[in-house]
């Protein structure tokens, strides 16, 4: 899935320009060259001593590293993140064994390949230290993460949507109250549903009823512009479902697809199970005034989203346009879920 | 007070309902008959033949032919009707109408609006400038308009075999006929750029119409490709400047 991986928040190549990263990597490197000079060392004080001297090596060679990392980050943001933490590690040898070079030449060091190779080993290991470090924070932090992104990415209800079912019951009130009230009850029901904890997953009849509802104060507004055909056959009813997956789409059908055409259109529905899929079929007829580009495609890309968070590669998400015989076009989204009831 | 005959224009049925209520509501207050009904700008138009109408209350979002295109034709004939834009939920025209100082009203609308909107249409009655309209406009007009002897000619643009600019006018050319325009070339051409495509400085052509390229064999050594049209008899110069471009497309076409 492309989009989760685009997903920034699950790149363990962390953002060399925030100052907590920098603050991070110094107190970390630093810790280590203390380590280090524990190990050495044969009693305190002299561990002391040999941190001391070892700040002349390891204090110029963090400040040049981040300086350069902080410059370079937007590019390393924009490769793969395995070449970009190649390209972190490669720079901190790089620059180790420089620095080793430049000592040698200023004759505090004798140099030697020996001791570059070793420098250059040195400088590799603490950023890939450090980098490892940051991927299993970042990993840390992921479910929270995940979540707070299934939350955000379950579809709102269009404001165009809410405000003329509104004037559509307005309009009811005087002339035909009862169906006034029993649009008010659909809409509160309505909101009801999208306003809930939407990390549970739900019977696929309680969204079934939820899209009825939805079509219902549709067909209000647009009237006999507006036909819909279901065709439910063997489905099991208590399969469970990420909520909202079915409304926003029939929404996007009848904004797109209804609402800019002139003549009355249908919206066909389709429930079908052929082993351990289940398959939904939405189909509306497009537009000609708005092109295949017409449609806004955030809907589609939250649902795709949310369906690799819930069920990785086994849900499946699949648009196109048809034309049909009789010349008009039709849009159509193809969608199939693990179906699996825990029953059988 | 004289009575204000108000046309109301919206694609669907609850809304227009609600807009008929309240315009009898505050009747008292701004006195005022409903002059006609229509389901979309198309027939908004076609219903202003029948009568005078001082104020159409219009719909922004509607098929065939919405609100911001029905003022922009409307903006061409004289004396057009005061336009009170009413919109559910549109962000970026409610911008625009705050900027330029366009009546608006929100849906469900208020008795209230609705009769301070309409007072204000008494005092006074500014037509709508058509390049404040053509920027809040999202997508291309379905149809161009014409003003002839009077009466509002409009021009769908599928119909559009090309459109040629002489001097001071643009010409539509249909199959049947050609019609003068109050535009610019320019303009059309980045409004229509998916439909038109330019041959010269002075003509774009509509895309599905080209037919076919012809060398035309002048005396002088000049020779020049001439492209052939469908529904009409006369061939359009592809000027060197466009060739490279048009040629790419007709491969396009043909590959």
């Amino acid at each position: 899935m492309p989009s989760i991986k685009q997903n920034p928040a699950g790149q363990p190549l962390p953002d060399f320009r925030n100052f907590g990263v920098m603050l991070r990597i110094l107190l970390g490197v630093n810790l280590l060259a203390f380590a280090a000079a524990l190990i050495q060392s044969a009693g305190i004080l002299d561990c002391v001593q040999r941190y001391v001297d070892m700040a002349a090596w390891v204090q110029p060679l963090l400040l040049f590293n981040l300086s350069l990392l902080a410059l370079l980050s937007k590019l390393l943001k924009r490769l793969p993140w395995w070449w970009a933490q190649t390209l972190v590690v490669l720079l901190a040898a790089l620059s180790s064994a420089l620095l080793l070079d430049f000592w040698r030449f200023m004759v505090i060091d004798d140099g030697g390949w020996q001791r570059i190779l070793r420098a250059a080993l040195l400088g590799g290991l603490v950023a890939g230290a450090m980098l490892f470090y940051f991927a299993l924070r970042a990993r840390a932090f992921s479910p929270a993460l995940s979540e707070a992104r299934l939350q955000a990415l379950t579809a709102r209800i269009r404001p165009h949507f809410l405000f003329n079912s509104l004037n559509a019951v307005l309009s009811l009130i005087r002339a035909e109250p009862r169906r006034a009230e029993t649009a008010l009850e659909e809409l509160a029901d309505l909101f009801r549903a999208l306003m809930r904890d939407h990390r549970d997953l739900l019977p696929l009849a309680d969204e079934i009823a939820l899209c009825r509802q939805y079509l219902n104060l549709e067909k209000l507004r647009l009237g006999e512009r507006l036909n819909i055909e279901w065709e439910i056959a063997d489905v099991p009813a208590d399969l469970k479902i990420p909520p909202l997956m079915l409304q926003p789409l029939l929404e996007n059908a009848v904004y797109h697809g209804i609402e800019p055409s002139g003549e009355a259109g249908t919206v066909r529905i389709r429930f079908a199970r052929s082993g351990d899929e289940l398959h939904i079929d939405l189909a509306n007829p497009c537009s000609p005034r708005e092109g295949a580009q017409g449609g806004n495609h955030m809907a589609l890309g939250n649902i795709r989203e949310r369906l690799a968070l819930y069920y990785d590669l086994e849900a499946r998400l699949e648009t196109k346009e048809v034309v049909l015989d009789n010349g008009l076009r039709e849009y159509r989204v193809h969608i199939v879920l693990p179906c699996r009831s825990e029953v059988l | 007070m004289t009575t204000l005959s108000v046309m109301i224009v919206d694609d669907e049925a609850p809304a227009r309902t609600r807009l008929r209520d309240l315009l009898a509501d505050v009747s008292a207050e701004v006195p005022n008959v409903v002059a006609g009904e229509a389901v979309n700008g198309l027939l908004a138009l076609a219903a202003m033949e029948t009568g005078a109408v001082d104020v159409m209350l219009v719909d922004i979002r509607m098929p065939k032919m919405d609100g911001i295109e029905l003022a922009r034709h409307l903006a061409q004939i004289e004396k057009p009707p005061a336009i009170i834009f009413v919109t559910a939920y549109d962000g970026y025209a409610v911008e625009a109408f705050e900027l330029n100082a366009i009546d608006y009203l929100v849906k469900p609308v208020r008795a209230q609006r609705l009769a301070a909107a309409l007072l204000k249409v008494r005092l006074n009655r500014p037509a709508l400038a058509s390049p404040v309209l053509a920027k809040i406009q999202q997508g291309a007009r379905t149809h161009l308009s014409c003003h002839e002897r009077g009466r509002l000619l409009l021009i769908p643009v599928p119909e559009i075999i090309y459109l040629k600019a002489d001097l001071k006018y643009v010409t539509a050319r249909t199959a049947s006929r050609e019609y003068l325009l109050d535009e610019s070339l320019t303009h059309l051409e980045e409004e229509f750029s998916e439909r038109f495509i330019r041959l010269h400085r002075s003509a774009l052509v509509a895309k599905e119409a080209i037919t076919g390229f012809e060398k035309n064999a002048a005396e002088d050594a000049e020779t020049q490709w001439q492209a052939m049209l469908r529904g009409v008899p006369e061939r359009l110069p592809v000027s060197r400047r466009q060739w490279p471009l048009v040629k790419s497309y007709a491969k396009q076409l043909s590959g």
